[in-house]
């Protein structure tokens, strides 16, 4: 390892792959840091099929997309430090100071500019509020997935799964082929979270029951899981007095969301959205502290792994390129959205493509959405079905916009009239 | 009629599918692949099936397979089956054939994930 490089990747899943062989590719010298013995992030777990469907046309497992990246960042210069872990940055005059922590001890190095690529984290039972005792047996569905797919190590025999996310249903199938008893999932929200086709091939192909407007309010057992409660919630999402029931299993797997990971991003300042809860960025995934990038499930959280690339891909070339001064116009938003990304666009570096994402608040049919700058619509694209768990992407040229500073670039989503 | 979700994409479009006296026509679909998957779900219902097989590779002690293509739905618990009984012991490349014909279906298991030791 060398003490200076033009930029420092910070994790070596899809996004970081992407972003240090973009960065490569540009001409800049790249020291990809993945804190793991292996690269490809949290795709060495996912063996199921599916990924690569928009970038390489087939349907991929997991570990063979990040395998993609992988051979390729061995024909390249990228530097790769593994089970290296990012203990600490600060900015300073030459760019960031990045302290590292592996089995050879403790250095610090220099990087014109840092590349955030450290996905996210997923919600545990600590963070949906389950009551009870705390006996070992409740996993997130990640940890469920690794002792699975990774360990060989089956967590459980009989299990109740909370919260209907993708990885949620992934894990009921999965489980399920190897033996164990998934005996339902249940969802707070009235709508399932995952997508429909999960719904479809992960629980009904194996007659597992899903409920939504059920969530699990309290847990049993001492030393391991006995049991777990489950209730019927009301439309405020508290249980209903008179619904409870005991379910006997010996696990309890949580699917309840996933949250950007940015600890290294806050102490160095970075602003957050607290819509995303990831950095607030421009169309390059530059964060407001200059010279820190994000990209990925860092910055908000995918559900194709092929935008997570993209969007690497995009932080990568531009953290390569020579710093200039920035010339921001906000992205806005009105209606039912759950956000938009970029939430800020950066003119003197605006190229004739421009990749926004966005979410829909509640799920919507005939939609119609909407790109205008001073009131002038420059872009309208309608949709016949919005949901809130489907991330939409639009690409846009708006360097023929004439976008200054003060446009009031906004984004807006209009359902159609029911009578129509 | 039956009412399904396409699981071809990420899309999930829902799929309408009737037996009609000259065959069967699904509607709902947003691309000929639904179509296809609709017709096939009333037939001859195929899935593409994802596991692990055991290793002796010191860096990968379970690899990530799957079929290189789809296979009888009615066959997965037998290929589940099958495959827990493997045991790898040279390094793979992802795409690398695991178990060549599964089952009589005609269909490889390919590893999907890269070991060298």
């Amino acid at each position: 390892m060398k003490e200076n490089y033009d930029v420092a990747v910070l994790g070596g899943g899809p996004a970081g792959l992407a972003a240090a062989l973009a960065a490569d590719a540009a001409g800049a010298s790249v020291l990809l840091i993945e804190r793991e013995g292996r690269l490809g992030g949290i795709l060495k777990q996912c063996i199921h099929d599916g990924f690569g469907l928009v970038r390489f046309g087939k349907k991929l497992a997991g570990p063979e997309y990040a395998q993609h990246f992988i051979d390729a960042l061995a024909q390249s210069k990228v530097e790769t430090a593994l089970l290296t872990f990012a203990t600490h940055a600060e900015q300073t005059p030459d760019g960031v100071k990045l302290t590292l922590v592996s089995r050879a001890g403790m250095h610090t190095i220099t990087v014109k500019k840092l590349v955030l690529a450290t996905g996210c984290r997923e919600r545990t039972a600590r963070q949906v509020a389950i009551h009870g005792t705390r006996p070992a047996g409740i996993f997130t569905a990640g940890a469920a997935q690794y002792y699975t797919n990774i360990l060989g190590e089956l967590p459980t025999k009989r299990c109740v799964i909370l919260g209907s996310g993708d990885i949620g249903l992934i894990m009921a199938r999965r489980l399920t082929l190897e033996g164990a008893e998934v005996l339902g999932v249940y969802e707070a929200k009235p709508t399932p979270s995952g997508l429909a086709r999960n719904i479809s091939q992960c629980l009904k192909d194996f007659d597992i029951p899903i409920s939504t407007s059920h969530t699990v309010t309290r847990v049993f057992g001492k030393e391991r899981l006995e049991a777990v409660e489950i209730a019927e919630v009301d439309a405020a999402m508290q249980p209903k007095p008179g619904t409870a029931k005991r379910i006997d299993c010996d696990a309890l797997i949580l699917s309840v969301g996933l949250i950007p990971e940015n600890e290294l991003a806050e102490t160095l300042g970075v602003a957050l959205d607290k819509r995303t809860k990831g950095p607030v960025c421009d169309q390059n995934g530059q964060t407001m502290t200059e010279g820190i990038y994000a990209c990925g499930n860092a910055l908000h959280v995918n559900d194709l792994v092929d935008y997570v690339t993209e969007s690497g891909e995009i932080a990568g070339r531009a953290a390569a390129a020579a710093s200039a001064q920035r010339s921001l116009c906000p992205l806005a938003t009105q209606g039912e959205f759950l956000y938009a990304v970029p939430q800020q666009i950066d003119l003197a570096t605006l190229k004739t493509q421009t990749v926004l994402f966005f979410r829909v608040s509640r799920e919507m049919q005939n939609a119609m959405v909407t790109l205008s700058v001073n009131g002038k619509t420059i872009l309208e694209k309608r949709y016949r079905h919005l949901r809130p768990p489907e991330m939409e992407r639009l690409a846009v040229d708006l360097s023929s916009a004439g976008l200054a500073q003060n446009s009031a670039l906004l984004l807006t989503v209009k359902e159609a009239d029911k009578t129509e | 009629m039956t009412e399904l979700t396409c699981i071809v994409c990420p899309m999930g479009c829902t799929l309408q599918v009737a037996q009609g006296a000259d065959g069967i026509t699904v509607t709902g679909n947003s691309c000929p692949r639904g179509a296809q998957f609709g017709k096939a779900e009333l037939t001859d219902p195929h899935r593409s099936l994802t596991t692990t097989v055991h290793t002796t590779l010191t860096t990968l002690p379970l690899l990530p397979v799957r079929t290189d293509g789809e296979i009888p739905k009615a066959l997965v618990p037998k290929a589940i089956a099958a495959l827990a009984k493997v045991l790898v012991e040279h390094p793979v490349k992802a795409g690398d054939v695991i178990l060549p014909d599964l089952l009589g279906s005609g269909i490889d298991v390919i590893a999907t994930a890269t070991a060298t030791e």
